[in-house]
């Protein structure tokens, strides 16, 4: 039932070469491996997803199914199923036709499909409006009636497109455990397609990152989020998003001090021995870097950056600050409850593991903490 | 409707009714007019009171018309099941070929697609004298004139492009990934266009079949020029009431009635379809 997908320098060209939606795309699915296409509008996830079902030709490059070449067959003969981000339930069938209608190439006796769009139902919470037409049910049911056609059915790779889009925050959150434990139980092949990284993060085992048609970084959650492969990547990953300040490195042998671009000369000063030699030797002197630094890893101390205070708000668990330096917004999360008043100074603090650096021109990480990237 | 006020209410019931008289008394002028004889017809000033008359029926019915002149044969019926032949075989052949390519025009993006389909509705801004002329000359060369399957050909003017515009804004509206479900769960493309993608656009498809036929049916100028009498359908067979001695006004009213009367029919039982599918949107993915 689960099978290995491969893409290997997969290009999409739309129109007579206008649009590059997908650029030189390789990646592998292990068997039973969730994987989410992770990325903002346009960056080219669902052009990938629409190629792997069929729906897109492929300009360039190949897509493997099981060591099966699938890129040039049809749709229904690639063995995969899919969840629509629009839903796209036949109109003049219930819920439950909708559902079984999946089944019926397969061939099952009629008390077996029962039960299977039942259990189907009960997982997805819509036992009760089975009977029902999809004009006559909300958004979220039709998108969950659609999830579940694609999951009942028994295809070697399963392509969810935003499936839980038009879902609430609660149903979502239990869904998400219930949906990950039955890919999990069927060893489903699962790619999932998603602009929401919570989604991202509970679902998937890998998590493909990509912007502009290229993918940015393939990474399990936790590594996307310790060491992302780019500024981009960095900078989309986590919330609030990290923080940026472009520096200028100066290596005096017993430190090493960022001063600020932009600022009258703020420095960032750290002991040399912070900094593993590997790490010194790539930051050579007066090179132009961008330091990224999470917001959780913005502490505010007696001394360090000095910064003006924008805005603090206390959050209920967290405590937010927006404060500014150089001109830039920097934002610093604690779980203490902090007092700051707008316009007043204070100083922020960053230890060196923290620091995510990167060099200016090309945005590819450098080190991250006290590690070579 | 409670805030309307009574101003209100009769202003719109004089409205309602000056359309209505508009529109339906010469309906009903005409249905008075069969069952009277051409004199009660004529005479001045006309009186909605005589004593009817089927003579005219029985004439249309057995094809003899008698008028002061003499007995004339006139071939109503077979007007009338020319009528209906030309228009129903004319409209299964438009939806043969015109649904295919709705959906054609519809889902793919090809070369020259938007200039075909344009083409094709430009055949309904022509003028039809425009095209019949130099048909006229080609259907007598090639042996087409006077035979059902030259007419048909032309009605095809008719109704191809109004079936594949009407068609192809259904097959626009429906959601292409509702397909893409279909074929993905192991069907052919010809399947999903059978399967799905036609009984969606159904009432589309019915109402754009019902405009055609009735546009087709009431169609007088291409049989005039490129049929002769027994191929020709009851538009153009009314002609010949008007004879020697003078106009038969009570056959004509009859023939009007007779002829009218199954597309309104048709029209009336499909009327839901015909706003339906006319309104659009009444497929929504």
């Amino acid at each position: 039932m689960s099978s290995e997908l491969v893409l290997q320098k997969v290009d999409k060209i739309y129109g007579a070469g206008t649009v590059h939606a997908v650029k030189d795309l390789s990646f592998t699915v292990k068997p039973g491996e969730i994987t989410a296409l992770l990325g903002s509008s346009g960056c080219g996830k669902t052009s990938t997803l629409r190629m792997i079902a069929g729906f897109e030709t492929v300009t360039n490059g190949s897509i493997a199914l099981d060591g099966r070449a699938i890129h040039e067959l049809a749709p229904a003969q690639r063995g995969v199923a899919m969840a629509f981000e629009t839903y796209s339930l036949y109109p003049p069938l219930t819920l439950a036709e909708n559902i079984s209608f999946a089944l019926k190439a397969q061939k099952l006796g009629s008390a077996d499909v029962d039960k299977r769009v039942k259990a189907m139902a009960e997982m997805l919470e819509i036992g009760d409006v089975l009977h029902k037409y999809p004009s006559s049910v909300s958004g979220g049911q039709q998108q969950r009636a659609s999830l579940g056609r694609a999951l009942v059915r028994k295809a070697g790779l399963y392509l969810l497109d935003e499936p839980m889009g038009q879902l609430e925050p609660q149903l979502r959150a239990v869904l998400r455990g219930r949906i990950k434990h039955y890919l999990r139980e069927h060893h489903c092949t699962t790619i999932l397609v998603t602009h929401d990284q919570t989604e991202a993060n509970a679902l998937a085992d890998r998590i493909a990152v990509m912007e502009g048609g290229v993918l940015q970084q393939y990474a399990t959650p936790a590594e996307l989020k310790a060491r992302p492969a780019n500024l981009f990547v960095g900078t989309f990953i986590g919330e609030p998003p990290m923080n940026v300040f472009p520096v200028r490195v100066k290596d005096n042998g017993q430190t090493i001090d960022f001063v600020l671009e932009g600022s009258d000369g703020q420095v960032l000063s750290y002991a040399a021995q912070d900094f593993p030699d590997a790490v010194r030797r790539r930051l050579k002197n007066d090179d132009g870097l961008v330091l990224g630094v999470r917001p959780h890893a913005v502490h505010i101390g007696k001394k360090g950056l000095m910064a003006r205070v924008v805005t603090c708000q206390w959050l209920g668990d967290q405590t937010h600050i927006a404060a500014e330096i150089a001109g830039r917004t920097v934002v610093s999360v604690s779980h203490e409850q902090i007092k700051a008043a707008p316009g007043s100074s204070l100083f922020l603090r960053i230890a060196p593991q923290d620091l995510h650096i990167y060099a200016a021109d090309s945005g590819a990480a450098i080190a991250h903490g006290a590690e070579l990237a | 409707m409670d805030h309307t006020s009574t101003l209100e209410r009769v202003i719109r019931g004089a409205l309602i009714t000056c359309v209505l008289v508009f529109f339906l008394f010469p309906i009903f002028w005409i249905v008075l007019m069969s069952f009277q004889t051409n004199e009660t017809i004529l005479r001045i000033p006309p009186s909605i009171v005589f004593e009817p008359t089927l003579s005219n029926y029985s004439a249309l019915i057995t094809g003899k018309l008698e008028t002061t002149a003499g007995n004339l044969d006139i071939a109503f019926m077979r007007n009338l099941w020319n009528s209906f032949f030309l228009s129903a075989a004319s409209v299964l052949i438009a939806l043969a070929l015109g649904i295919p390519a709705a959906y054609a025009f519809a889902r793919f993006r090809f070369r020259l697609g938007e200039d075909i389909a344009f083409t094709l509705l430009s055949f309904r801004f022509a003028p039809p004298l425009l095209v019949l002329l130099p048909l006229s000359l080609y259907f007598k060369q090639l042996g087409l004139t006077n035979t059902y399957i030259g007419l048909i050909w032309v009605y095809q003017l008719i109704c191809l492009p109004l079936i594949l515009w009407i068609v192809r804004g259904y097959f626009e509206d429906i959601s292409p990934d509702i397909e893409h479900a279909y074929r993905i769960s192991g069907n052919s493309w010809l399947k999903t266009f059978w399967k799905i993608a036609v009984p969606l656009a159904k009432p589309g498809i019915a109402a754009a079949g019902l405009l055609a036929f009735i546009f087709a049916w009431n169609n007088f100028v291409f049989a005039l020029i490129l049929a002769s009498a027994d191929k020709q359908p009851v538009t153009v067979g009314a002609l010949a009431f008007v004879t020697a001695s003078g106009i038969q006004y009570g056959q004509i009213a009859a023939a009007i009635v007779l002829s009218i009367a199954p597309t309104l029919a048709l029209a009336l039982y499909a009327q839901r379809y015909l706003v339906e599918g006319l309104s659009l949107g009444a497929v929504k993915g």
